[in-house]
């Protein structure tokens, strides 16, 4: 699959055979059984992890990854403390930063403020937290709350650091909306199954095929999300021509069930590792059946 | 006098005034607004910016008759122009109030519910969202849509539900259904960001009644445009009543709406002086440690920043982290402002002021034993800032009186017997003291 990306290693994850891209909010339920966490993630098949640095008002997110983003914000995470974990983290996919434009927009406006006298104190806008983010070997964002309108500044630092900029698609996105997004995207378009917030969801909608077949003339990677939750999911989504499978409130539950029941890091870790095998593969099922259908015909 | 008459022969059509243009192609006021919302709401947001267009600037349908009819007869505008006898001679100088707790619900908030509800139904929504923090906006929008038969849902945080029962039950007498947001603190924000969720999910056959001037393009303009009935009557009250413009006007500012309204109209007037008076809650002071601002002041104390779909000013940590902002009136209580009032701030054509909790229970005190009139706390903010600031101030000032104070009346009781307030009544026998 050729790739309009900056990050080679986000391109090789999508080369050959369907990609499975698991989320987490770092942090939650604190940073050490997180850390946990995602390396089960890794271990579980992952091609790419989305880490999730939250954010206060996290107004894309359903309760499941808002309860997250509460437990992990109450333990103390912040953003040097996500660049800390990033750098710690042992996995081999590679690693992309979702988060809200707010804390991007921030990061290094102290330093900025005191040197305000070179005029625009806004001027570098995201460029502090893109250029710690590949410091830390961060290869990519996700910003659901920055519109492709708003998106240059991000893009031109992305552009500068060698990462990639994900934008979401929604169902209800088409015509000059989404050559807008599709002009700006690298890495993988994350195509958004359904309406709503992210959260599990035991049907896949058909909307998910329209937007695929939407997207069928543009040369970059799609992986869908909202709403998968079993390999079955992943299977169909996958039959159906994604090129990848994004999977976050299913993951945050396990988490959640395990603060709720007190269990084990070890315990939840294996239930998290357990879950991204079916779902990885689900996703090769559903390849092989999409690359026997294309044979055959 | 001259400038006067020109003002008063050429007063042009507010909707032309280039004041109001201001936002309405890009949403941008300077580097302040724009449109920081999930993608998915994007198809949502332009089809409301279209019918904005179409609809409010352009009265197709004539739905601006319709909405000024319907703010007249169940609304009851205009609202006075009062002159407040004791108060201008306490300070020495004319001071006038625009009076819009006798709009139908008891505060300002009806001028946008009843605006935008109807909108929904123009645009043939059949359904309507609210978030509200104190209940005001809930309230009005209950109403509006009582009014004109559009179901109506209020997101409503636990912990303003528990502060406001009275009119949680005034939105359940209007048919609304109240959902509680058990999020964060549970108050305003909380509200907004599930309201927001809300609509994300049934944008096709949904409205979003904002509350303020905040949120993406087009609502900061809308709402302004919906509240500028405020500005508009008190311009042309104050040249009939005075023959003059006001020196000044004066209003208080939570998310903006009250103030917008009360400064759109003069905002091109460039010899009135614009005073935002904001909650300086206890201080001003931030708990970096517990992300607690216990102010609501984010004109005077806030930073640069994006929240709920707008760049503006912001109660935030170092981080970027939205803080609990903090006031004895829940009106206010946000941590953000209206984008276009950060700009007007900036560009210094408003002054903003911040004025603590104690000032503004003396000012509610003030207002009710001298002029009869009970005003909200979010309003006592503006009368406590006319006690301290009166001699900055020209020889006619307009003070708008956001909304009457009914609500307010147990926190009320239960904040005066904290302090010792002068000519307040002694309030023990209502809270258990001798």
């Amino acid at each position: 699959m050729p790739t309009t990306g900056n990050s080679e290693a986000i391109a090789a994850a999508f080369a050959d055979g369907p990609a499975y891209v698991p989320y987490l909010a770092v942090g939650d339920p604190d940073y050490e059984s997180s850390l946990a966490y995602v390396e089960a993630l890794d271990r579980g098949g992952a091609d790419v992890i989305e880490l999730g640095l939250p954010f206060s008002e996290p107004i894309a997110e359903g309760p499941t990854i808002q309860g997250a983003v509460v437990r992990s914000l109450s333990a103390g995470m912040t953003p040097d403390r996500f660049f800390e974990f990033v750098e710690e983290l042992d996995v081999d996919a590679p690693l992309v930063c979702m988060t809200y434009y707010n804390l991007i927009y921030q990061y290094g406006s102290e330093a900025r403020s005191a040197s305000e006298s070179s005029g625009d104190a806004a001027s570098d806008g995201p460029r502090a937290f893109v250029e710690k983010a590949a410091e830390v070997g961060l290869e990519g964002f996700v910003v659901p709350d920055l519109p492709a309108e708003e998106a240059d500044p991000l893009r031109e630092a992305c552009d500068e650091f060698g990462l990639d900029l994900v934008f979401i698609v929604a169902p209800t996105t088409k015509g000059e909306r989404l050559e807008r997004i599709m002009s700006r995207v690298s890495g993988y378009v994350y195509v958004q199954a359904r309406l709503g917030t992210t959260g599990a969801k035991s049907d896949v909608a058909d909307s998910t095929t329209e937007s695929l077949d939407r997207l069928r003339g543009y040369d970059v990677p799609k992986a869908v999300g909202f709403g998968i939750s079993t390999g079955e999911h992943a299977e169909r989504i996958v039959a159906g021509g994604a090129d990848g499978i994004i999977v976050g409130s299913a993951l945050v539950d396990i988490v959640a069930d395990g603060v709720e029941n007190d269990l084990a890091t070890e315990a939840v870790a294996d239930r998290l590792e357990s879950l991204s095998r079916e779902l990885k593969a689900g996703a090769e099922r559903g390849y092989a059946a999409r690359t026997k259908a294309a044979e055959s015909r | 006098m001259s400038e006067t008459e020109s003002t008063t022969n050429d007063a042009p059509e507010p909707s032309r005034r280039p004041g109001r243009e201001r936002g309405r192609d890009d949403g941008k006021f300077g580097r302040y607004g724009g449109q920081y919302v999930p993608e998915a709401l994007m198809p949502a947001i332009e089809e409301l910016t279209d019918a904005y267009e179409r609809y409010v600037l352009n009265n197709e349908d004539g739905f601006m008759d319709e909405f000024r009819e319907r703010l007249a007869d169940f609304g009851g505008r205009p609202t006075p122009l009062q002159r407040a006898d004791r108060l201008s001679e306490r300070y020495d100088r004319d001071v006038y109030l625009k009076r819009e707790d006798l709009l139908h619900g008891g505060a300002h908030k009806l001028n946008n519910a009843l605006g935008q509800v109807l909108l929904a139904k123009y645009m043939g929504k059949e359904r309507i969202v609210a978030e509200t923090g104190a209940g005001q906006h809930g309230t009005a929008t209950a109403m509006a849509a009582a009014h004109l038969d559009v179901p109506c849902e209020i997101y409503m945080g636990e912990r303003d539900i528990n502060r406001q029962r009275p009119n949680v039950f005034r939105m359940k007498l209007n048919g609304a259904e109240v959902n509680p947001v058990t999020a964060g603190r549970g108050t305003l924000k909380e509200a907004i960001s599930e309201t927001m969720r809300d609509w994300a999910t049934t944008v096709e056959n949904t409205h979003y009644v904002i509350g303020s001037v905040v949120g993406p393009h087009p609502f900061p303009v809308m709402v302004r445009d919906f509240q500028a009935v405020i500005s508009e009557e008190a311009r042309a009250q104050s040249i009939e009543r005075a023959g003059e413009l006001p020196t000044d006007v004066v209003a208080c500012a939570g998310g903006g709406s009250n103030t917008m309204g009360s400064f759109a109209g003069f905002v091109d007037d460039e010899a009135v002086a614009l005073h935002a008076i904001e909650a300086g809650g206890s201080t001003l002071e931030v708990d970096e440690e517990t992300g607690v601002a216990p102010n609501s002041a984010s004109l005077y104390a806030g930073e640069e920043g994006v929240l709920h779909g707008a760049r503006t000013k912001l109660l935030q940590d170092s981080h970027g982290q939205i803080m609990e902002s903090h006031s004895v009136s829940s009106g206010l209580d946000y941590a953000g402002v209206g984008p276009e009032l950060a700009y007007l701030v900036d560009e210094g054509r408003v002054t903003p002021v911040a004025v603590d909790d104690d000032a503004a229970l003396e000012g509610f005190h003030r207002l009710s034993n001298t002029e009869g009139i009970i005003p909200a706390l979010e309003t006592a903010h503006a009368f406590g800032y006319l006690e301290e600031h009166a001699d900055d101030l020209g020889e006619r000032v307009v003070v708008t009186v956001s909304g009457r104070g009914d609500k307010d009346l147990d926190a009320a009781i239960e904040e005066t017997d904290k302090r010792d307030i002068e000519g307040a009544p002694d309030m023990s026998m209502f809270t258990g003291g001798i």
